[in-house]
């Protein structure tokens, strides 16, 4: 069975219909990318996915006893709020000193456990965020926009991490990102959502042509793939969102 | 030994700084000092009520100062931002109370008292009352502190460890609510929100985790309250603004270590 499925979901924050019956499951150890502009519901359905959202209709299955880590888009700890690193990964408790040290080790940043949260470094922060979410060895794993305020060979560096992790745990992750064409390689889905799910296929694994390479620059180590969106619906004048292909080939596709 | 008035005044504020410390560190992380500022203005018009139908004032002000936080929360995000809804209730709460205090022609009433607070007239009962609510706000915080911590940091991190961020928020309100009400006859309606701020602004620079901030709070308050006292007994000048002044110098001592330091 699908660790967690949603079913014609629909959120709508008064008059806005931010989603639209949107229906999609997530396999056990499986790798889900969804994309979509600003402002395609892409938070809000994360939101509703680990249970801050309450849809107006629809339904929502979890496997029972899923155990879900969350790595959110962007975490402001105010200065006024001393925290060590371990501290913060023992929220909001339960867990031992020595499975932190292992979560630190999982995701990158061993030794980490006595600094003060606000003298880590933006991408020290971000794998800090991701030991806190392995630490109670979840079966989904969820990311929000987890590769911003990176650059591209922080971000590959990052999706790296993310599918050492899902090799060495096994646990499922359904990552969320605002890049349009540009998503982890190792995903084995991607979803494209604009209030509604749009299309879905799997991504181009970057070949070692050129072309790719100057788009991706060096050092990226094959973690970014590119996605064809491939749609097949068309939406009358009232609807106001962008089905931006990337290049011609796919607007004469469409 | 509860017969001497000064044991009676160190045993009040030392109570009131313990519950102040840990809720203290919450509105300084959360970045509510106004908040608490207008729940304590808020309390003066709990006063006139509780005088005006001869019930306790404890009861008075909790209720009012709890009224008075639930409906800025509730109304919080409907149009107005929230320091312009508690600018608006706690100075109006404040101006009602004060009102209704002078139709109270049949009391005498020292409004002095209520406003700078009346420390060294502290009895028996009002240390029971204090010491209760300290022990309840204490209890409160420390029962909820890893969720209340977890949803300071981040409400959806909250969420995702089966943490229900606004019932954390609610536990807050109630608490702080309650030490309003028991801190005002020990530092008066004007100068709660100072001991619930200073002395963890004070301890902030001197601790690495929110347990050990929360804790050195509750020293530098405690130790605020005796030294402010005996300031006053010495000087002659009033205990509750005295109290408050001393955290002041232990607020200005750290700041300055910590420039130092670093």
């Amino acid at each position: 069975m699908s660790l967690i499925a949603t079913e014609n979901v629909s959120v709508s924050y008064g008059a806005n219909n931010v989603l639209h019956n949107v229906s999609l499951a997530v396999e056990p150890g499986e790798i889900l990318t969804v994309v979509g502009p600003n402002g395609s519901g892409k938070t809000t359905l994360l939101k509703v996915l680990i249970g801050a959202e309450r849809p107006q209709s629809g339904r929502i299955t979890r496997k029972p006893g899923l155990r879900i880590g969350y790595v959110p888009q962007k975490l402001h700890i105010d200065p006024t709020l001393p925290i060590t690193v371990e501290r913060f990964l023992r929220l909001p408790g339960g867990t031992t000193r020595a499975a932190c040290t292992a979560a630190l080790e999982k995701a990158g940043v061993p030794g980490l456990s006595h600094r003060q949260m606000s003298a880590l470094s933006g991408g020290q922060f971000q794998r800090v965020l991701l030991a806190r979410a392995l630490i109670d060895t979840p079966d989904l794993l969820l990311l929000d926009e987890a590769t911003q305020g990176l650059d591209q060979p922080g971000s590959a560096a990052f999706y790296l991490q993310i599918e050492e992790v899902r090799q060495k745990t096994g646990c499922a992750i359904l990552m969320i990102s605002h890049e349009l064409h540009v998503v982890m390689a190792a995903s084995d889905r991607v979803i494209c959502l604009n209030g509604h799910v749009c299309c879905e296929g799997a991504p181009e694994i970057v070949s070692a042509a050129p072309e790719y390479r100057a788009l991706f620059g060096t050092g990226t180590g094959g973690a970014l793939a590119l996605y064809r969106h491939e749609h097949d619906h068309t939406h009358d004048a009232t609807c106001t969102h962008d089905h931006a292909p990337q290049d011609k080939q796919t607007e004469a596709a469409e | 030994m509860l017969d001497d008035f000064m044991t009676r005044a160190a045993l009040a504020g030392v109570g009131v700084a313990l519950a102040a410390a840990p809720l203290g560190s919450f509105v300084v992380w959360r970045r509510m000092a106004y908040f608490g500022d207008a729940t304590a203005h808020a309390a003066i018009l709990g006063v006139a009520l509780s005088l005006a139908l001869q019930i306790s004032i404890f009861a008075g002000a909790v209720a009012v100062a709890l009224a008075m936080a639930l409906t800025v929360t509730v109304l919080t995000g409907r149009g107005y931002a929230m320091d312009t809804l508690l600018g608006v209730l706690a100075h109006s709460a404040l101006a009602f109370g004060l009102v209704a205090v002078s139709f109270l022609s049949g009391i005498r009433i020292d409004l002095m008292a209520y406003l700078f607070g009346d420390i060294l007239a502290v009895s028996r009962s009002d240390l029971a009352v204090i010491w209760g609510g300290a022990a309840l706000v204490v209890g409160l915080i420390g029962w909820r502190w890893s969720a209340l911590l977890t949803s300071t940091i981040s409400a959806e991190l909250a969420y995702a460890s089966g943490i229900e961020p606004k019932r954390e928020q609610l536990i807050l309100t109630l608490s702080l609510a309650i030490t309003v009400a028991v801190a005002i006859k020990v530092v008066g309606v004007l100068l709660i929100a100072a001991m619930l701020i200073i002395p963890a602004a004070a301890a902030r620079p001197l601790s690495r985790t929110p347990e050990q901030m929360a804790l050195t709070a509750a020293a530098i308050g405690s130790l605020s309250a005796v030294t402010g006292l005996h300031a006053a007994y010495a000087l002659d000048t009033p205990a509750g603004p005295s109290i408050v002044c001393v955290a002041a110098l232990v607020f200005l001592a750290a700041s300055t270590w910590q420039g130092v330091r670093s």
